[in-house]
């Protein structure tokens, strides 16, 4: 506990030693690399000057957090690759107690639906000891927050939530050293609760406002700083309802593409009509005659105007002509993917353990089995948005992604200017999914803005959407493995082609490996989608170990456990059968299966029932069940809907959703050609969560999605004996002969 | 363009639009009412949904000429001052958001739902709210929180009888 006489006015940094609860190890692993990351962040530092927070923030009390380096080389851009690079020390966070009692918390991790405006209030509420509508959060504002390299690979509850809880402690024993200097009492005496610091002996007590009165402090995060054990939470672990709930459910939250400006135009870019098009000729008279302003840059076209309708209107008048080449198409993907390696692959991507070749030679049984998944788009309901506004040379845009210092990156790049003039603010946006990393709506916007010389909202359609983003890679994968007569496996081969390296390592415990991601180059554009190559890794894998399990006639579960030793993820596969029922009886077309894993510190295991109608073919998934376990749970309802919400984006990408393509163009880039799941595709979904409170708190907005297909697809396998190795499964029924 | 009267939230608006021009865009564009959203542009998302004299429309692909004169009625309206409507109560009751970006819409169309449906069941529900999308996957809360909403209206009039 930090004294009133160790308080500086001179701002030292102390390096953090510890992220976690005492005794608890801090929860890091290789980040997955976000390989296909359309731009690196720049390492930035962050320069601290005391005087100009408190001219900015008001008096108070400041407290700043420093991460440690290892954590910033997992958060950091420029460690992308290889994660034990040093880095800089950087500073990732900070608090301002007010001097009305206010706790204003300054974060750059954003929220697009995963609930951490609500976890991180509540992470804050714990420590610093105040009712949760005194804390506000900034977040995602260039201007005010420090760097952050962005909210994604479900880092925000293992790093951020203890270096904020870690903050807010801070600031309560700096609350504690003033009482106990206005008292002249000792500060073990003295209690903070409820935005007071209470002396019980003496039976008195001040409110923090009372004591950050005219304060100037700053305190840098002690070395160890005891956090509140799980056990002993209040706040967090508990089901605090969303804070921004009343905006939402009255229409009053402004999303990104709500934003508005005096005298703001609409922007509308002209898209060409495919692929590494090149403009030939280009007639804008009409357009301009309409009154739109419009801008020609490169192959760069788009126009400003009053409003959305005349924008569109000025957009459909302008003459170009394209040039572009013949591209591959989705009919010829898979056999393409592995075709095309990548000739100058970033680092060699394998894993060998053992003697692979001589344990598959002396196995009793051997299986090799090739699966796919095609590329698949995000669909964030809400897509990109931008509101630009240039003054002089300064550029302000408020737009939705999950990278804004990436996109301020973006923009200075892309003009030519220092990032210090260009400030991005992150509004809570209408869903990501790893689909809004770049910035490519506010470069539009910004462009626009700027020959126009007034602001410029762009709003992209959903067409645009689906074809000017990015796709979740596609992938093949292909395993070979070994096994004895009794059931262990001996060996495992497993190559990926191009969908990435994420959840690639298998669990279960197999003598002989050998494990190889194959960089492809890609048809399409692509890049993060909520769990990476998770999806396809776990899809491979879980199938294939149902195949094999059907191959000796042994239960599957009973096959898992047989080869697992981790007992986190034994856990949930148990707790998930013993929901599940799995022994019990099968209505007539019904089929059982399950998949799991463990991902982003998380572990999964997802039991699906599937009823398969063998005349029509229709497959209907029934009911799920979950087992989730991510160490102490900060808040049980935020993890359950994170939860819920994976199996029913997972639900997609298993049975229905593939994008078509074909010579550079997008075939089914809208809703009503691209299927989305809906209600009447909604599985009763049943989730067990695991709480240990023993353990650091982990990410959830991803792992729980990696069980989903494979459990489908082995309770089709189950109901019908017809074994589907392709992602989408039944996008047009099952056909059963 | 033309001068449409639109009736919304109860009180009366004179815009000047090309009555060809979608209701999302005038209310958003022209009206700030931005708690419609729009998500696909093809009536089949549910993000824009409104109520025109009772009954969910998708306001993406209504002409705002077609409903001048008719009583509409936007997420902005359904609260009475402070007093929430039950659907709403229920929405944030069972935590049936996590973007909250289809929040409006599904809101909307579950009002429109229980003026035609007091007591809906499970398949009611589903089949009446499929046109709506979340991409987060709250769905089964939504169903939830609207069977919650029917109950709480079951007895609301049955405290007043």
């Amino acid at each position: 506990m930090s004294r009133p006489e160790a308080l500086s006015q001179d701002q030292k940094t102390v390096e953090l030693r510890s992220t976690g609860p005492p005794g608890a190890a801090v929860p890091t692993y290789s980040l997955e690399p976000e390989r296909y990351e359309l731009t690196a962040a720049a390492p930035y530092r962050f320069d601290l000057d005391r005087r100009e927070f408190f001219k900015f923030l008001g008096a108070g009390v400041l407290v700043v957090s420093v991460l440690k380096p290892a954590v910033v080389a997992q958060e950091s851009g420029s460690a992308r690759r290889r994660g034990d690079e040093s880095l800089p020390k950087d500073i990732d966070a900070w608090l301002h107690l007010g001097e009305n009692g206010k706790v204003t918390v300054y974060t750059g991790k954003v929220e697009v639906g995963q609930n951490i405006r609500t976890s991180l209030a509540q992470a804050v509420a714990e420590e610093i000891k105040m009712p949760m509508e005194k804390i506000e959060l900034v977040m995602g504002d260039t201007k005010l927050v420090p760097f952050d390299m962005g909210t994604f690979g479900s880092r925000t509850t293992p790093t951020m939530n203890p270096q904020l809880r870690r903050v807010a402690a801070a600031a309560r024993d700096v609350l504690l050293g003033l009482a106990a200097a206005q008292w002249k009492t000792d500060v073990k005496q003295l209690v903070a609760e409820d935005g007071k610091v209470r002396d019980p002996k003496a039976n008195r007590s001040l409110e923090y406002a009372a004591l950050t009165k005219g304060q100037q402090l700053t305190e840098t995060l002690p070395a160890e700083d005891p956090l509140i054990p799980a056990t002993l939470w209040k706040v967090a672990g508990r089901p605090i309802p969303k804070v921004t709930g009343r905006e939402i459910v009255t229409g009053a939250h402004r999303y990104p593409s709500d934003q508005k400006l005096p005298g703001m135009l609409y922007g509308k870019v002209l898209r060409p009509p495919t692929f590494g098009a090149t403009l030939v000729s280009l007639d804008t008279q009409k357009a301009e005659q309409m009154g739109a302003t419009v801008v020609h840059d490169g192959n760069f076209v788009g126009v400003a105007a009053a409003n959305s309708d005349l924008a569109e209107e000025a957009v459909a008048a302008i003459r170009a002509e394209w040039k572009s080449e013949p591209q591959p198409s989705s009919k010829e993907l898979f056999e393409y993917l592995k075709k095309h390696p990548e000739e100058t692959p970033d680092e060699e991507d394998r894993y060998d353990l053992g003697a692979i070749d001589q344990a598959l030679a002396a196995a009793d049984h051997r299986l090799q089995q090739t699966y796919t998944l095609p590329y698949i788009a995000h669909v964030p309901l809400e897509p990109r948005a931008a509101l630009a506004n240039w003054d002089g040379d300064s550029l302000t845009v408020w737009t939705g992604t999950q990278r804004p210092f990436g996109v301020r990156e973006q923009l200075a790049e892309a003009f030519r200017i220092p990032e210090e003039r260009v400030r991005v603010l992150m509004p809570d946006a209408g869903g990501a999914y790893g689909g809004k990393h770049t910035g490519e709506a506010a470069i539009e916007a910004a462009r626009l803005a700027r020959a126009a010389k007034r602001p410029v909202k762009l709003v992209w359609t959903r067409e645009e959407e689906f074809t000017w983003a990015y796709f979740r890679p596609a992938g093949v994968m292909e395993v070979t493995s070994g096994m004895h007569a009794d059931g262990t496996i001996t060996a495992w081969e497993f190559h990926n082609y191009n969908s990435g390296s994420a959840g690639i390592r298998t669990y279960y415990d197999i003598p002989n490996q050998r494990i190889v991601f194959h960089e492809a180059k890609s048809p399409l554009r692509q890049g993060s989608y909520r769990a990476l190559a998770a999806t396809a890794n776990h899809f491979a894998r879980e199938s294939h170990m149902d195949e094999l399990a059907h191959l000796l006639k042994m239960d599957p579960l009973e096959f898992r456990l047989k080869n697992l030793k981790e007992p986190r993820l034994r856990a949930v596969f148990e707790a998930a059968a013993k929901q599940f029922g799995w022994s019990k009886a099968k209505a007539d077309g019904a089929g059982f299966g399950m998949g799991g894993g463990h991902e982003k510190l998380g572990y999964i295991a997802t039991f699906a029932e599937v009823q398969v109608d063998r005349k029509s073919g229709a497959v209907k998934v029934v009911r799920v069940v979950s087992a989730f376990e991510c160490g102490a749970i900060v808040n049980p309802d935020g993890l359950r809907n994170q939860i819920e919400g994976s199996n029913v984006q997972g639900l997609g990408g298993a049975l229905f959703e593939a994008i078509q393509f074909e010579n550079g163009k997008i075939l089914n880039g809208r809703l009503s050609e691209y299927r989305v799941p809906r209600f009447s595709d909604v599985p009763v979904l049943e989730t067990v969560l695991i709480d240990r409170k023993d353990l650091p708190s982990v990410g959830a907005g991803e792992c729980p999605l990696i069980g989903m297909a494979p459990a489908i697809a082995n309770a089709i396998f189950d109901a019908t004996g017809v074994r589907l190795r392709s992602l989408p499964l039944v996008p047009d029924g099952l056909k059963v002969s | 363009m033309a001068t449409i009267r639109l009736a919304i939230n109860g009180r009366s608006y004179a815009v000047e639009a090309d009555a060809q021009t979608s209701l999302l865009t005038v209310l958003r564009e022209q009206l700030d009412l931005t708690g419609s959203k729009y998500g696909c542009g093809e009536g089949l998302c549910g993000a824009c949904t409104v109520l025109v004299e009772g009954k969910a429309m998708r306001s993406c692909i209504t002409r705002a000429g077609a409903v001048a004169q008719k009583q509409i009625t936007t997420i902005e309206g359904l609260a009475r001052g402070e007093r929430l409507h039950p659907v709403q109560e229920a929405f944030l009751e069972e935590g049936a958001m996590q973007c909250g970006y289809c929040t409006a819409g599904m809101i909307m169309s579950a009002v429109a739902l229980l003026e035609k449906n007091a007591h809906p069941s499970r398949a009611d529900i589903v089949d009446f709210m499929d046109g709506n999308v979340c991409r987060c996957g709250t769905h089964q809360r939504v169903m939830n929180a609207i069977q919650m909403a029917a109950n709480s209206s079951a007895a609301e009039k049955g405290a007043a009888r």
